[in-house]
């Protein structure tokens, strides 16, 4: 008898308790990931947030790279109400002091490929974002120095990208050796 | 306006005040072309390399000169691009160790265990203790010959070309080492995810023991050869001297970010492997000039001896790699006796582990600074994409602000101390 209106009564607490709130941070929904935070801003909140978490003391940007989901066939592992796009744009940040780290994920979509850039926050991310630009073809507004970095000037296409295949570049005498 | 917010403000610019020269080369040789420059102010645009400026690899510098002045200047790097990343997506984890590890060819060890790491965050695995000290030892071991490799090079960019001899030597003797371990003497794919390779040979303290008895006293030469040298320290002390403000702004680690004071080292900061129960110190500098740069690095190579005493007494017993079938391959004596061993053994070898699927980041403190190894997993035997924080690309761009203002000669002493690895910046 007692057992049962305990059940009941440990129901009756759990059922009216709302929806737990989204976590977020600077704003933006926020996540973990194998214990790293994560947050994520849109492209338009991409410059605001990063501002506000180098106010926070995130004074170093460790990295930041992209990935093109093209191809990805598993769960993104993205919060609610945010839409997965093709291109995803990742920033580590540190605070140098606390040892504090914290991941950024902005989803760039594939037809308008551009986010503002991070350089008058951290100048570190000069070398970075040309970087991302040369292998993904995303644009980094008001970049002071938009150009490619690891590729010659005048090469065309992205090489990171998915849709780039490996291989595609001919090499000299590949298909002559079987002529014996 | 305080020192703090001049420096801070000095690696924001972007005009023609800028230490960068953000000019690509068809702008260059349009100046190069036109008869009128050098025009009334003596600017010239000089190109320097590609070849080998400071025994670094290839790396070509442009520079805006005033006399022997330098006003601009921008590196150009890609001549050693191979497309590491994008091979990396080819290559099955248990193949990527052999990839990474020719990024950072002086030290290859910390590029497998930044990838090792990563991987086993992503599969949610414990390696053995033994297997976990082992890593620890050769990777300080290899922090050594990598600095070791950096008096050589910098002694010789410098003018002590007696000390490209003394520095190869001291190297030699552990990569010799290395060779009887792993089987070779660079690129080992020595650590592996879930432990490493093989064992440690049977008489590996004597090996040791004799590497820390024979080091310090050629420390002592060091000190003797270079740092008690008043053209030595004439050469370096005030040379390339920058504020933690710009080398944290500049997203500079390791050496670079320490010789300007900042205690910033992930061994104690981040401990991971064992490095929580190891004792040492993290050697920092003060003006974060040239000079501090090489005291630090020599200074390390005594911590390293330091740490490695410490494991010599400490070494654990038990295996040198997880025993998760899914993940090692069954010894060769099982293969012959069981048919499992064998199908686990074809699976490993053809298809590779499955990695669940998720990001991951790991990084470790290599000789150059914050090595990191980010992956993304889409649950196949593959990594979906695999991007290498390389410190060295990092580093790199403080090198304009170094060089600003500064002497072409000291240019030189500059990129030495920076200390780049052209394979690990181009990948």
């Amino acid at each position: 008898m007692s057992e049962s209106t305990e059940v009941d009564e440990s129901e009756e607490v759990a059922a009216p308790d709302p929806q737990p709130e989204p976590p977020t941070r600077f704003g933006v929904p926020l996540s973990d990931s194998l214990g790293v935070s994560t947050i994520h801003p849109s492209p338009e909140e991409w410059l605001g947030v990063a501002e506000a978490a180098r106010a926070e003391g995130f004074d170093h940007l460790t990295d930041l790279t992209a990935v093109d989901y093209l191809t990805y066939g598993a769960p993104r592992g993205l919060p609610d109400g945010i839409n997965a796009e093709r291109f995803e744009v990742v920033a580590h940040l540190s605070n140098v002091s606390s040892r504090e780290r914290l991941r950024l994920r902005a989803q760039v979509p594939a037809d308008e490929p551009t986010l503002p850039t991070l350089f008058d926050v951290w100048p570190g991310a000069e070398a970075l974002e040309r970087e991302v630009y040369d292998m993904f073809g995303i644009v980094f507004a008001d970049h002071p120095d938009m150009c490619r970095i690891l590729m010659p000037d005048d090469w065309v296409g992205h090489p990171l990208r998915k849709d780039y295949a490996v291989g595609q570049i001919p090499v000299q005498f590949k298909d002559e050796g079987m002529k014996r | 306006m305080s020192l703090t917010e001049i420096s801070a403000e000095r690696v924001r610019r972007r005009g023609d005040d800028s230490a960068v020269l953000r000019m690509s080369d068809a702008e260059a040789a349009e100046i190069g072309n036109d008869p009128n420059t050098p025009d009334d102010d003596q600017r010239v645009l000089l190109n320097m390399g590609p070849s080998h400026p400071s025994t670094h690899g290839v790396l070509r510098l442009m520079l805006e000169m005033e006399g022997e002045t330098v006003l601009r200047s921008k590196p150009v790097v890609g001549y050693l691009h191979t497309g590491m990343e994008k091979q990396g997506e080819q290559l099955s984890y248990l193949q990527g160790c052999t990839n990474v590890t020719r990024m950072d060819y002086a030290s290859p060890l910390f590029n497998e265990l930044a990838f090792s790491l990563t991987t086993e965050k992503l599969l949610g695995i414990e390696v053995p203790e033994r297997a976990t000290w082992i890593r620890m030892m050769m990777c300080e071991l290899n922090r050594m010959a990598s600095h070791f490799l950096f008096m050589a090079s910098n002694g010789m960019d410098l003018g002590a070309v007696g000390m490209m001899i003394y520095g190869w030597r001291e190297r030699e003797e552990i990569l010799r080492f290395f060779e009887k371990v792993t089987g070779l003497r660079m690129n080992h794919n020595y650590i592996r995810p879930g432990g490493v390779a093989a064992d440690l040979p049977d008489d590996w303290q004597l090996d040791v023991a004799r590497l820390l008895e024979i080091i310090p006293p050629r420390l002592e030469e060091y000190d003797t050869l270079m740092t008690g040298q008043p053209i030595w320290r004439a050469r370096l002390q005030g040379v390339g001297a920058m504020a933690p403000e710009e080398a944290i702004a500049l997203s500079a680690t390791g050496p670079l970010l320490r010789s300007t004071g900042v205690p910033s080292d992930l061994r104690r900061d981040e401990p991971y492997l064992a490095y929580d129960q190891v004792e040492f110190d993290v050697i920092v500098g003060t003006y974060g000039d040239c000079y501090d740069r090489y005291a630090i690095r020599l200074n390390e190579i005594r911590e390293s001896i330091r740490i490695v005493r410490q494991i010599l007494d400490m070494m654990p017993s038990g295996d040198y790699r997880v025993q998760d079938k899914k993940v090692t391959p069954p010894p060769r004596a099982r293969i012959d006796e069981s048919m499992e061993a064998l199908i686990h053994h074809f699976k490993i070898f053809t298809e590779g582990y499955k990695v669940p699927a998720g990001e991951a980041y790991a990084a470790v403190e290599s000789p150059r600074g914050e090595l990191g190894v980010y992956i993304v997993s889409d649950g196949s035997s593959h990594p979906y994409r695999m991007h290498v924080r390389s410190p060295s690309f990092i580093n790199l761009q403080s090198m304009p602000h170094l060089m600003q203002n500064g002497l072409i000669a000291d240019g030189v002493a500059i990129i030495s101390s920076i200390d780049p690895i052209m394979g690990e910046v181009d990948r």
